[in-house]
């Protein structure tokens, strides 16, 4: 009996940090979110002064009037996670089982952007595809790009951005469950008349899902909220929902639109990850 | 009349004079030894715990000492006063600033600054939303330095908690190879050359009234009907491939990286451009009318009382017409110190006569300030800014 009770205890003491952690930093936050996401101005208030009116109107007006950035944030997200999964796949599979004595150099390799600051070097992106930086003027040169062609300040440099950015984060996961696949598999099919790609597509792939589908996830979600890549890298033609979430707060000081277009964010993005891991299967992710 | 590939007489007599940035504050730096002395003799006694203040102001707003990096007027400052004055650069933005600050504003709990420097407009709003402290005008004898135009604005008649730190000139800046005849009305801005290199100003006030006073519309009497047809021009602009950006001060930025080749922009900006590039880039005032504002000298209702002292003695200290031309001199905006002019001449002669920095009569007339807007005119004119550059 006395052993029982700090026994039933201990898990919830150790719990507590954690959800005291996530109930501070996150449900209060959410909390007053959703409050303000259903205010209104005060009639003849000062700017930023809203009052509760339960409008949730609010969430319509916001969606229709941004429906275009939404469209565009998640298209552009979708495709930074195709292409950074096209690149990272190959490049997991090389260090997986290519790699040798360098598997350890190339880890560190794919985690090095991380020391230095995201917005560091996505300003050093905007210089490098500039006007005057190396690659337009070659390009130019070439004749590959018309000469009043630019790269900076469309949707292919935005796209690109992204996906340099959230490409270890396809990478990582891509490794670790490429890197546990038991070799012997592979020589096993090898052994049944399967030829590499046969192997890769029933062997390989489907062990390496779990890692896809973190990866991908990993990858879209932050990306679907991102504005930093579209605010240096693009044009007012490119600017996603998280630019127009920045704008409504910083900007407009419309607090309820800005928290009615963050909810609906939350939400659609939410809709989409489990619509996916539905389909993908979530029992090997952990 | 512009001669070919001419530089406008200002930026030329900057170029001429061979005054840099650096050159200035070489001169600044031989009145800084002056100061000094000066500072040994008197208020030693107050330096021991004279405190601190904690100043936010706009990025190249306040002479720099590359070599020392160090701000030498400010420096001098600290010695003469003992007070710990540091200064940030991160007022980037008015709304942006305003929304980092407005929720610990309104709970009354410090913001980190006791001195910011707000546009006229959001000046404005701070002193209606309570958010601003009287100044003990005893602490600012200086005060009485301030040009007579500027002596009672709308928004702070008696000038009990504002001050002007530098006045803005919005107009056109241009990439003086690509617009080898300069950029003087709309047309020539939205001209074949600058198609996708064209940036305008992310404040809505420049941006807009620049294009309104080209339209021949009174930018002091706007309606809104006028308004928002402005801002469908800029739209049709931005979709039609002209506007590359809507930018704050990174407008710079593309223009030496030659993704923009003309910009509504910001006159102390471009002359810093011009003499940093050779002359590679020019500011002139549209034909058609340009804007002035004035950045203010802001105590937020958060700061402490000895923060309160310390910023008052800091602007007292910048109303010096001695110390005021120093920062002209180096930040080429309008100077809102009487004086000031007759102290440039002994240590920037040619400065001295700039119409930009010391605007003359006729300069003045051409320059018009935006309207006070409604805080309901302010949301949705606002709004509609923003939505025109896609957000």
């Amino acid at each position: 009996m006395r052993a029982s009770l700090p026994k039933i205890k201990t898990p919830y003491l150790l719990l507590f940090p954690g959800f005291a952690f996530l109930f501070i930093f996150f449900i209060l936050p959410i909390i007053n979110l959703a409050q303000t996401s259903t205010q209104t101005p005060i009639a003849g208030g000062d700017t930023g002064q809203n009052e509760q009116t339960f409008a949730f109107s609010n969430y319509i007006n916001a969606f229709i009037e941004n429906r275009e950035q939404f469209g565009r944030s998640f298209v552009y997200a979708t495709l930074a996670t195709i292409f950074a999964l096209a690149i990272a796949y190959p490049l997991a599979y090389a260090i997986a089982f290519k790699s040798g004595k360098f598997k350890n150099i190339l880890l560190v390799l794919v985690v090095a952007p991380f020391f230095t600051s995201f917005l560091l070097r996505t300003i050093a992106w905007k210089q490098i595809l500039g006007e005057e930086g190396f690659v337009v003027p070659t390009l130019r040169n070439l004749n590959l790009m018309g000469q009043s062609t630019t790269i900076t300040s469309t949707s292919v440099a935005v796209v690109a951005g992204m996906t340099y950015n959230f490409l270890p984060f396809m990478t990582l996961p891509l490794y670790a469950s490429l890197e546990r696949i038991d070799p012997r598999t592979i020589e096993a099919s090898g052994d049944l008349y399967a030829n590499a790609i046969t192997t890769f597509r029933r062997v390989t792939l489907p062990l390496s899902l779990p890692g896809v589908v973190a990866g991908t996830l990993l990858t879209f979600i932050p990306a679907a909220g991102d504005y930093v890549n579209a605010a240096i890298l693009g044009s007012p033609n490119t600017k996603m929902i998280g630019n127009v979430i920045e704008s409504r707060y910083f900007k407009i000081v419309d607090y309820p639109t800005a928290a009615a277009l963050s909810f609906t964010l939350m939400a659609a993005i939410l809709i989409l990850v489990t619509l996916y891991i539905r389909r993908a299967g979530t029992e090997e992710l952990v | 009349m512009a001669k070919e590939r001419s530089l406008s007489a200002e930026a030329g007599s900057i170029l001429t004079s061979g005054i840099s940035r650096r050159a200035v504050l070489a001169g600044a730096g031989g009145l800084g030894a002056v100061g000094l002395l000066a500072a040994c003799g008197g208020g030693g006694d107050d330096a021991a715990g004279a405190g601190s203040v904690r100043w936010g102001n706009w990025p190249l707003y306040l002479d720099f000492d590359e070599d020392s990096k160090t701000y030498p007027t400010l420096e001098k400052f600290k010695t003469q006063t003992g007070i710990d004055a540091q200064y940030f650069e991160d007022y980037n933005d008015n709304d942006e600033f305003f929304g980092k600050v407005q929720a610990q504003l309104k709970l009354g709990e410090d913001i980190g600054y006791d001195l910011v420097s707000p546009t006229d407009w959001m000046a404005a709003r701070w002193i209606r939303l309570g958010y601003t402290q009287k100044y003990d005008l005893t602490n600012i004898p200086n005060h009485v330095n301030i040009l007579d135009s500027l002596k009672s604005p709308s928004y702070d008649p008696m000038r009990e908690s504002t001050l002007t730190w530098q006045g803005i000139m919005a107009g056109f800046g241009w990439n003086t190879e690509k617009n080898p005849k300069g950029v003087r009305t709309i047309e020539d801005l939205f001209s074949p050359q600058n198609k996708g290199k064209i940036v305008v100003l992310s404040e809505m006030r420049d941006t807009i009234g620049v294009i309104l006073l080209s339209q021949g519309i009174d930018i002091t009497k706007v309606t809104e009907d006028q308004y928002m047809n402005a801002v469908d021009f800029m739209a049709k602009k931005i979709a039609d491939g002209w506007i590359r950006g809507v930018k704050g001060n990174e407008y710079a930025e593309d223009l030496t990286s030659g993704d923009a080749t003309a910009v509504i922009g910001w006159s102390g900006d471009m002359f810093i451009l011009a003499s940093e590039n050779e002359g590679k880039f020019d500011f002139a005032i549209p034909e058609s009318g340009g804007t002035i504002s004035g950045d203010n000298l802001v105590i937020p209702s958060t700061a402490s009382p000895e923060g309160k002292a310390n910023a008052e003695k800091l602007i007292n200290y910048y109303y010096d017409p001695v110390v005021a031309a120093e920062v002209a001199a180096y930040v080429n905006y309008v100077c809102p110190v009487k004086g000031a002019q007759a102290e440039m001449e002994k240590i920037a002669p040619e400065l001295a006569t700039s119409e930009y920095i010391f605007p003359t009569q006729v300069t003045s007339s051409r320059l018009s300030v935006f309207r006070s807007l409604t805080p309901d005119e302010e949301t949705k004119w606002a709004e509609a800014f923003q939505q025109a550059q896609g957000n």
